[in-house]
């Protein structure tokens, strides 16, 4: 009945041709759904979203595929709905500093079309080559550049997205703000449980003329903890400021020979934009800063370059550590930052007592935690262990005051830590939202918030 | 018993009594919205820091605590709200300030007081206290149940405690005055917008333009005489007065517009009595006008009018919205607060 409104090619029911759809990025969770239906316009998905309705089919948005909490992950008696095909930049107005685009316009490529004009769209996730903006809204996507930028919802004006029943609503305007409550903050970071977005306006900023990194190196971890919060409390907001552990340290440096000291027990990188005299005074103090706190080594980027292969270490983490195990499994926990020395502690004692090395990553500056739990899929039982090490880690999070997730999103990984975070009370508001936009339940069931017979079920555990 | 449990209680009886509720903090925004009705539940006393960690960038403060007191505590350890949002002579409260989404004259660069929301805690319609968000900067579990409560004028929940993202002050502001038309303002500011520099300020009245650099003295200094225009070291009283809304414009007892649109959006009505403010996103108009002709001004422009004084608050003040819309809105409403006790019509009538 899709191919009544949609191209016979982009409506696809054989099993070889569905395979690329079965898992998002975090391909433990795997499932083939039942179509996958490629639309071409926003009229289409308002069409297929009717027709979902009235069939009480259940419907799986994907962008690029690229999220790590299997938000994307197909239902089986479902319809995936890809976006990919949306991905046409609408508009650069340069003057008003915004673009309008399609969802399946990728990150990067929003800066990329307005780099002539000296301007750039600021929230840049690790994946942001390849990741969709679209499902940056879906998932309230971060990067390393937060603290002093912002995540998606401070960086989108407008927002159109399509209901479960079909109905196109615009919220946000042109301009900064719209009356009465905020409805793109509800929308950002939902996960694709409210609706469907099929058209983003964002705010572009200009690009800074200066920039300039620090990248300093510490004995132990507690220093570079205290060091990162004397650079806030001296009034300095890092445009980056990232911390890596030994072990992250050692493989970003075997692999990316970004002048790393590999001796360190932390590694902080510390970036500074702005007008040259700006940044040229923060650098310096900056510098100070992390002398005072018996950093071993101190070095200033002195060019383009120079920053570019500092970044290229953290940037390359991850596939660095995916170079020393067989597998690894990506954590995404956020704590008061004055908790780091506690939370490292733990970790370290989790880790032996499951017998699982893990790498910290972590965004110091708004404190968003990536440990990296190294595993052997291979191995039975191991990357069951890893879950239950990943478990006990947001646990650890949520302990200290901090979140499960920081920018990930909770998809179906996080769903059972939900209620570690949130009371029945609590889930019950959640889903009494979700119940009243989507009555019957069928914008990407089992993922975002658990329901609440759910919940009890885990608490019987 | 507690303070907290007194309004619980209070909206528990309401809602077996189907008695409607007015939300009142500081009471400074009376005259916002639509037309008032209910018993008064009061958060003016329900006031303090609860916890303030000046280098993880986080204050925790109950709803009532005025906004002038908040800025006290803040500039102890010299960092301030971003959102600079107007005070009502140390009236108003951070609740009603959040509930209004209530920014000030730096709110393009640095954003909106919704911006710097990290969590809540909150009454609903069903009386139960519940937390949202939390005390860190990137937490997306969970619907954004905090920032949504940003504008919503209390129609979804009493706000009881709030955590927000704070920052350093600047070292020094300087302001920049030229002599311009309001239509080649608007040319002018998105100009100077475009600019990697610190803008804290950028608005036309009475026949200027004005320009707001924050940071250090020297830096800001040399950027400031690069701007063509009559550089003035001492302009705070300015802001301060746009910020609060008592410059001679807002003096008036006329119906007032206020218009969200793109900011490069060519002057509109060009006899008419504007202030133009926020690079030219948020225009405001004194005068009286045909409603319907103000709403498809703004909707060309991208964007939306209110109205602010001297209308009938019986009808709707806020912008005209799609059925689709008002169907989404009102069952978001309904999922917070059934019975309908919170504030209700004030916002809208239907809601």
């Amino acid at each position: 009945m899709f191919r009544e409104f949609i191209e016979d090619d982009y409506v696809v029911s054989d099993a070889d041709s569905k395979r690329p759809f079965e898992c998002d990025g975090l391909s433990v969770y795997k499932q083939m759904p039942r179509l996958v239906i490629l639309p071409g316009s926003t009229e289409e998905v308002r069409k297929a979203m009717r027709l979902c309705d009235q069939l009480h089919l259940p419907v799986v948005v994907r962008g690029a595929g690229t999220g790590l909490s299997g938000g994307a992950l197909p239902h089986p008696d479902g319809v995936l709905i890809s976006l990919t095909r949306l991905s046409s930049i609408l508009e650069i107005d340069a003057e008003a500093r915004l673009a309008r685009v399609q969802p399946g316009v990728r990150n990067l490529q929003i800066s990329e079309a307005c780099d002539h004009f000296g301007l750039f769209y600021a929230p840049d996730p690790s994946s942001q080559i390849a990741c969709s903006i679209g499902g940056n809204v879906a998932e309230n996507a971060g990067g390393v550049h937060c603290l002093k930028y912002g995540l998606t919802v401070h960086n989108v004006l407008q927002l159109t997205f399509v209901t479960v029943e079909g109905e196109k609503i615009t919220v946000g305007t042109e301009g900064l703000d719209s009356a009465g409550p905020d409805l793109m903050a509800l929308m950002i970071g939902s996960e694709g449980l409210l609706g469907v977005v099929t058209e983003i306006t964002v705010k572009l900023l200009p690009k800074p003329s200066h920039c300039q990194i620090v990248l300093a190196s510490f004995e132990e971890i507690k220093p570079a903890g205290d060091a990162v919060s004397a650079v806030i409390a001296a009034g300095i907001i890092p445009a980056g400021f990232e911390m890596m552990d030994s072990n992250a340290v050692r493989a970003a440096e075997d692999f990316a020979h970004a002048g790393y000291d590999t001796t360190a027990a932390a590694l902080l990188l510390c970036e500074l934009d702005g007008t040259d005299d700006e940044v040229h005074d923060g650098i310096e103090k900056v510098a100070r800063i992390f002398e005072q706190h018996g950093a071993i080594t101190i070095r200033v980027s002195q060019d383009e370059a120079e920053r570019t292969l500092y970044w290229k270490g953290r940037k390359s983490a991850f596939p660095a550590i995916g170079r020393i195990s067989p597998d690894y499994y990506c954590m995404d926990g956020t704590i008061p930052r004055r908790m780091l020395s506690r939370v490292l502690g733990g970790i370290s004692q989790l880790s032996s007592e499951f017998g699982l090395r893990v790498a910290n990553v972590f965004h110091a500056g708004d404190g968003n935690m990536h440990p990296l739990i190294l595993f052997d899929e291979s191995k039975p039982g191991e990357l069951e262990k890893a879950e239950a090490f990943g478990a006990r880690i947001l646990e650890l999070c949520v302990e200290v005051g901090g979140s499960i997730t920081g920018e990930h999103g909770v998809g179906v990984e996080k769903i059972r830590q939900m209620r570690i975070q949130f009371d029945d009370d609590e889930l019950s508001q959640l889903n009494a939202i979700k119940d009243a936009l989507d009555p019957k339940g069928l914008l990407n069931p089992g993922k975002g918030v658990p329901t609440l017979n759910r919940c009890q079920e885990y608490r019987a555990l | 018993m507690s303070k907290l449990l007194q309004l619980q209680d209070q909206v528990r009886s309401a809602v077996s009594d189907a008695e409607p509720l007015r939300i009142v903090g500081g009471n400074s925004k009376e005259n916002l919205g639509r037309e008032l009705v209910g018993t008064p539940i009061n958060l003016g006393a329900f006031a303090g820091v609860v916890d303030y960690q000046p280098t993880e960038l986080m204050i925790t403060v109950r709803a009532g605590t005025t906004l002038s007191d908040l800025r006290a505590v803040l500039a102890e350890k010299n960092q301030m709200l971003a959102s600079e949002s107007r005070e009502y002579d140390g009236k108003a409260t951070i609740g009603g300030t959040i509930a209004c989404n209530q920014s000030g004259p730096s709110r393009p660069w640095r954003g909106s007081i919704r911006d710097h929301v990290l969590g809540v805690r909150l009454i609903n319609g069903k009386a139960e206290h519940l937390r949202f968000g939390g005390q860190v900067m990137k937490n997306v579990a969970g619907y954004d149940v905090s920032r949504l409560q940003a504008g919503a004028m209390g129609t979804l929940g009493l706000v009881t405690e709030v955590s927000l993202k704070v920052v350093p002050r600047p070292d020094a502001s300087i302001s920049i005055r030229r002599p311009i038309d309001a239509s080649g303002s608007i040319k002018a500011m998105n100009e100077i917008c475009s600019m990697p520099i610190p803008l804290t300020g950028a608005c036309w009245y009475d026949g200027n333009m004005y320009i707001r650099l924050s940071g250090a003295y020297e830096t800001i200094k040399s950027l400031a005489m690069r701007l063509d225009g009559e550089i003035l070291t001492n302009c705070s009283e300015f802001w301060t007065q746009l910020r609060d809304q008592s410059l001679p414009f807002f003096d008036t007892t006329s119906e007032l517009w206020r218009f969200s649109i793109r900011p490069n959006s060519s002057h509109m009505m060009p006899n008419g009595d504007w202030l133009i403010d926020w690079c030219g996103a948020q225009r405001w108009l004194a005068g009286k006008y045909d409603l319907d002709e103000m709403e498809s001004s703004s909707k060309r422009f991208g964007g939306e009018v209110s109205r602010h004084q001297a209308v009938d608050r019986k009808a709707e003040v806020f912008p005209s919205i799609s059925e689709a819309k008002k169907m989404f809105l009102t069952r978001i409403k309904n999922s917070f607060d059934p019975a309908g006790v919170l504030n209700p019509g004030r916002l809208y009538s239907w809601m």
